[in-house]
């Protein structure tokens, strides 16, 4: 079953109706306790940083840390990617999981609109089960004004005034900034990818 | 490269599409949540639905069609008319719309703006500004004013003003529809779209004129739009998204494909 964190932030309901449509048994985790258990995790994106402040309120930080660490695939959304990195300039007080070391930072103004809407090119960076079937250069739906930087374990790039990570693996946490639940064909593919990297 | 994007609209009263030429003649073309997965399977980047019903009785129904149009659809899907209070914004969302668009309703209470904002990110929050150029004005795209109830009452401010307080106020994306324009089939307002997309840094999405593929192309250019918006040229078959981004990838402009 793949245990999708609902914290109060946001809307769940698109992401729910993806996985449900690829067959997955889904379920909706409000409590830490429910993680205890969770075969896979997806923490979908939000609007803002400051908003993860609810998992660490709830207890949810400590039960996902306690679930990756116990070797649980996780898929952090947007938002929800960001989160896996040091902590944000958009929330500075507010420190994300740090499984990634890197901080998130605004895209620079005077250049180009931010946020950054629409649809945008997924470049890829390395192989990763998590692309497979899609192609470099396929589009992805993008809607942020944050992103994370291009390191090792970036597994895609997208440009946009520069490039900065799409989507990110290391072992069996992955993250992307974009929305594969929004993200017609390619974005399906990438969540049935993580579904069956998964087997949930 | 960030694609144009191709926005297929559907305007809904009763649980039916229908399509007003210049927001007086209706015609029926079909059921909302069959063409919405239509024109999703045609190319359409993203599909925006946007109810007339005026009676109260008409809500549920739309929470019905929005719900249904929800249930396959993998492309942003964005959900106006009626929404008055973040109550009705959230029974929207909890339908499956990512996006709700606010046109009167803002205009009367700006703060529903942030209230909706903070609670589902500004990216959720498109503010539609019905625009009407003021003939008599020197400055006619400048001074164009905001109009409500479907073009009969003017608002009392410019349109550039409104856009920007709405954008200050955490708007994610601007829908201009231009009064003049829509559904003369001759060409969207480029002047005003540009005058509206310079004056604020978040998405600005066309509407109203729409007609041939070289209009898309010059509202991509001289109107600075990041996405254009087009209704009843795609209802009757005239073209598809895809048929349309094609040509448009033919002279330059970037768009999603294949799709």
């Amino acid at each position: 079953m793949v245990t999708v964190v609902d914290y109060k932030a946001g809307n769940l309901t698109s992401v729910l109706k993806a996985l449900r449509f690829l067959g997955a048994d889904v379920g909706v985790a409000t409590h830490p306790e429910t993680l205890a258990t969770a075969t896979c995790i997806v923490l979908p994106g939000v609007g803002h940083f400051a908003a993860t402040a609810r998992l660490d309120q709830s207890g949810m930080t400590q039960a996902i840390r306690h679930a990756i660490a116990r070797g649980v695939p996780f898929l952090g959304i947007c938002v929800g990617m960001q989160w896996l990195f040091a902590g944000s300039t958009e929330a500075p007080d507010q420190p994300g999981l740090g499984y990634f070391s890197q901080q998130v930072t605004r895209f620079p103004a005077d250049h180009e609109k931010v946020p950054h809407v629409g649809w945008n090119q997924l470049e890829f960076a390395a192989d990763s089960p998590l692309l497979q079937g899609v192609s470099s250069g396929e589009y992805a739906y993008f809607t942020h004004a944050w992103r994370a930087p291009v390191t090792d374990q970036t597994i895609a790039t997208t440009r946009y005034i520069e490039p900065f990570a799409a989507a990110c693996q290391h072992r069996l946490v992955c993250g992307v900034q974009f929305h594969p639940e929004k993200s017609s064909v390619v974005g399906l593919k990438i969540l049935r990818n993580f579904l069956e990297m998964s087997t949930c | 490269m960030l694609t144009r994007r191709i926005i297929a609209c559907l305007d809904v009263r009763d649980g039916r599409v229908v399509k007003g030429v210049q927001f007086v003649d209706i015609i029926d073309a079909g059921d909302p949540a069959e063409l919405a997965l239509r024109h999703a399977a045609g190319g359409a980047d993203e599909i925006v639905l946007l109810d007339i019903t005026a009676s109260h009785e008409g809500r549920a129904t739309l929470l019905d069609t929005v719900r249904r149009t929800a249930e396959q659809l993998f492309i942003p899907f964005t959900v106006g008319g009626g929404i008055r209070t973040l109550s009705d914004a959230a029974a929207v969302f909890d339908a499956g719309a990512d996006k709700v668009s606010l046109n009167s309703a803002a205009l009367q209470t700006p703060e529903l703006i942030s209230a909706i904002g903070a609670e589902y990110g500004s990216q959720a929050v498109v503010i539609a500004i019905d625009a009407r150029r003021d003939a008599q004005a020197q400055d006619a795209v400048r001074s164009a004013r905001v109009f409500t109830h479907g073009g009969r009452r003017d608002a009392g401010r410019t349109v550039v003003d409104w856009a920007r307080e709405a954008e200050l106020r955490g708007a994610g994306e601007i829908l201009l529809t231009s009064m003049d324009a829509d559904g003369t089939r001759a060409g969207f307002d480029c002047a005003l779209t540009a005058a509206v997309s310079r004056a604020v840094n978040i998405p600005v999405i066309a509407s109203g004129g729409a007609g041939t593929v070289e209009h898309f192309r010059q509202v991509f250019t001289d109107g600075c739009a990041d996405a254009a918006l087009a209704a009843s040229i795609f209802h009757f078959g005239v073209s598809s998204a895809r048929a349309l981004k094609e040509q448009l990838a033919a002279q330059q402009i970037p768009v999603r494909l294949p799709c």
